[in-house]
């Protein structure tokens, strides 16, 4: 058997990896593509508590987990379409209309 | 699990479902409308809301727990369905004329706010963290897209776009946190967690996951260091959605901290944790909120660094874990919401179609061009300033007093401090206002009836709450009963 621990430490690594995808990517897709792996991270780690203590609660909330995150990836791409409509760029350094 | 355990719960959240409905109503109801028959969005959502609330105040009695001990029903979420329901009131009475002067598509609009206050009654009622993650991400997702709304601004797709990515992110740290707690105590029930943690030492893993919960919740409160996307978001949403977002997903985020921390991480043994983090928290929120408002130049900003430094004030009772803290918590939330949304309100009055007229010297002379306007926009800037006899001023008071019985000398002598200083940018509107002359060339501020009832409306329960303090107060004590009745 695999232990647990590993799991947790593929879901920790993977959220880092997500974290820093998200503050330091230009592209507003990848942006938002590291967001969504952030959000997998955390179910990858409530898949692998609910395993450890043989609970279901943590399997079930995977399933709100992932419909959430659909539904907010919609919307970021919503979004990030009417930036585009309106600068004919996605690029996240080009939205500095407000700065300080 | 039988029958009646549901039909027992869907009875108790009546007044969810009654918003979430009108909400859908107005949906569907848009694609029948004309421009012409467009206000009946309006009346057909501040019909729903006056229901809600009424059915909202039904609720109190003794708490329940109900769908297998994921929700709750007490008399501290009456208070708050309460207190959201009356927000979303005052926003719709706001957006009448301010939606349709920015050509803001008038049915989606609508029916997010709902949606958004549906979110923020959740949040309310939740016994256990998967509740609370889903409600705060329905009031997020809605209001990702509220800020967007306004088709016309660059400046609002933006602002969108801003909220949406560090909302999500904190959204990740939020859930990541209450795995974390869920692995070091095999439930996500607040209710459990409050009870389970007597004597016993403190697993890491549930203090990594109260911190990460901190971060997370603390990102939807706008505390320092978490507060760098409020001042461009609050800059570039439309002006209505910027009152409901000041005053709806703040009051919010701190039901969610009190049920959280108050009621589930309350043992004294965790307690000294996560106690001391507030501190901080509260003592850094004042001092930048208020020091960085004084350099700014758009009244909008300014009082999105106000709103931050209010949060910091809010955030001073969260420290006291005891009654009065709480209740002044929630005195504050009601009186905040009133000042923000009267201050919004003269906003949308001042600005015009298309020009921003955000900057201070924009109100200039307002005195002589609308006086009543001015009194009233005075009254908001020494309310939010904590001038007595307003509730600002009693709002203050009690939460420096919650804190001073606690021994938090520091913290109430920081938040005196920094209200002083906060007199600084306040009273600037004041002086624009009546020391300078007009700019006869444009034409005055139009106020629409809707948006002199909102005026009135917050202007009078500013000066009522101020003045007769006791009422609420004494709600409010009574409502949070049920956090320190054992």
């Amino acid at each position: 058997m695999i232990p647990i621990s590993y799991y947790l430490m593929v879901s920790a690594i993977l959220f880092i990896i997500g974290a820093i995808g998200v503050l330091l990517r230009r592209n507003a897709l990848i942006v938002l593509m590291s967001l969504e792996l952030m959000l997998n991270a955390v179910n990858l780690s409530f898949v692998a508590y609910a395993r450890l203590l043989n609970d279901m609660g943590g399997h079930v909330f995977v399933f709100l987990s992932i419909t959430v995150a659909a539904a907010e990836a919609a919307v970021g791409l919503a979004i990030i379409l009417a930036i585009y409509r309106a600068k004919q760029t996605i690029d996240v350094d080009h939205l500095s209309l407000m700065r300080y | 699990m039988d029958g009646t355990d549901l039909l027992q719960g869907t009875a108790a959240l009546v007044p969810h479902l009654t918003v979430i409905t009108t909400g859908l109503v107005i949906l569907v109801l848009d694609l029948f409308l004309t421009s012409r028959s467009r206000y009946m969005n309006e009346v057909v959502g501040l019909i729903g809301l006056v229901l809600a609330f009424a059915l909202a105040l039904g609720q109190a009695g003794d708490p329940r727990l109900l769908f297998s001990e994921m929700a709750i029903a007490d008399n501290l979420a009456v208070f708050f369905h309460a207190l959201f329901v009356l927000i979303a009131i005052l926003t719709l009475l706001m957006s009448a004329s301010y939606i349709r002067r920015e050509n803001i598509v008038a049915g989606e609009y609508y029916a997010l706010v709902l949606f958004a206050t549906s979110g923020f009654m959740f949040v309310a009622s939740a016994a256990d963290l998967v509740t609370l993650f889903i409600a705060i991400e329905t009031l997020s997702i809605s209001t990702y897209i509220l800020a967007g709304l306004h088709q016309d601004e660059q400046r609002s797709q933006e602002a969108a776009f801003k909220y949406f990515i560090l909302g999500a992110f904190s959204s990740a740290i939020l859930l990541y946190g209450i795995a974390t707690v869920y692995g070091a105590q095999g439930h996500t029930s607040l209710v459990k967690l409050a009870e389970a943690l007597g004597e016993n030492d403190i697993p890491t893993m549930l203090i990594v996951g109260m911190g990460l919960i901190i971060v997370g919740l603390g990102f939807k409160v706008a505390v320092v260091p978490f507060h760098m996307w409020v001042p461009d978001v609050y800059d570039g949403a439309p002006t209505a959605i910027t009152a409901f977002m000041s005053a709806g997903p703040k009051a919010a985020a701190f039901a969610a901290f009190l049920r959280v921390f108050f009621q589930g991480f309350a043992s004294p043994a965790l307690a000294q944790n996560w106690i001391p983090i507030f501190v901080v928290l509260a003592a850094l929120t004042m001092i930048l909120g208020n020091v960085v408002a004084i350099t700014q130049e758009s009244i909008k900003r300014m009082l999105a660094y106000s709103s931050i430094a209010h949060a910091g004030y809010a955030f001073v009772a969260l420290v006291t874990l005891d009654q009065l803290g709480a209740a002044s918590v929630l005195y504050y939330l009601v009186a905040y919401a009133l000042m923000s949304l009267g201050a919004f309100g003269v906003l949308t009055t001042v600005a015009k179609r298309g020009e921003r007229h955000y900057t201070f010297g924009d109100y200039a002379g307002l005195s002589s061009t609308n006086p009543l306007l001015a009194a009233l926009m005075a009254l908001f800037m020494f309310a939010l300033a904590g001038f007595p006899p307003t509730s600002g001023f009693a709002g203050k008071f009690y939460i420096f007093s919650a804190a001073v019985q606690k021994g938090h000398y520091v913290l109430a002598l920081i938040g005196v401090l920094t209200s002083v200083i906060s007199v600084v940018y306040y009273a600037r509107v004041v002086m624009m206002m009546y020391m300078r002359e007009p700019d006869l060339s444009s034409s005055g501020p139009y106020v629409s009836a809707t948006t002199g009832t909102l005026l009135g409306v917050t202007a009078a329960g500013t000066l009522f709450l101020g003045v007769f303090p006791g009422s609420v107060l004494r709600l409010a004590e009574y409502s949070v009963n049920l956090l320190f009745a054992s």
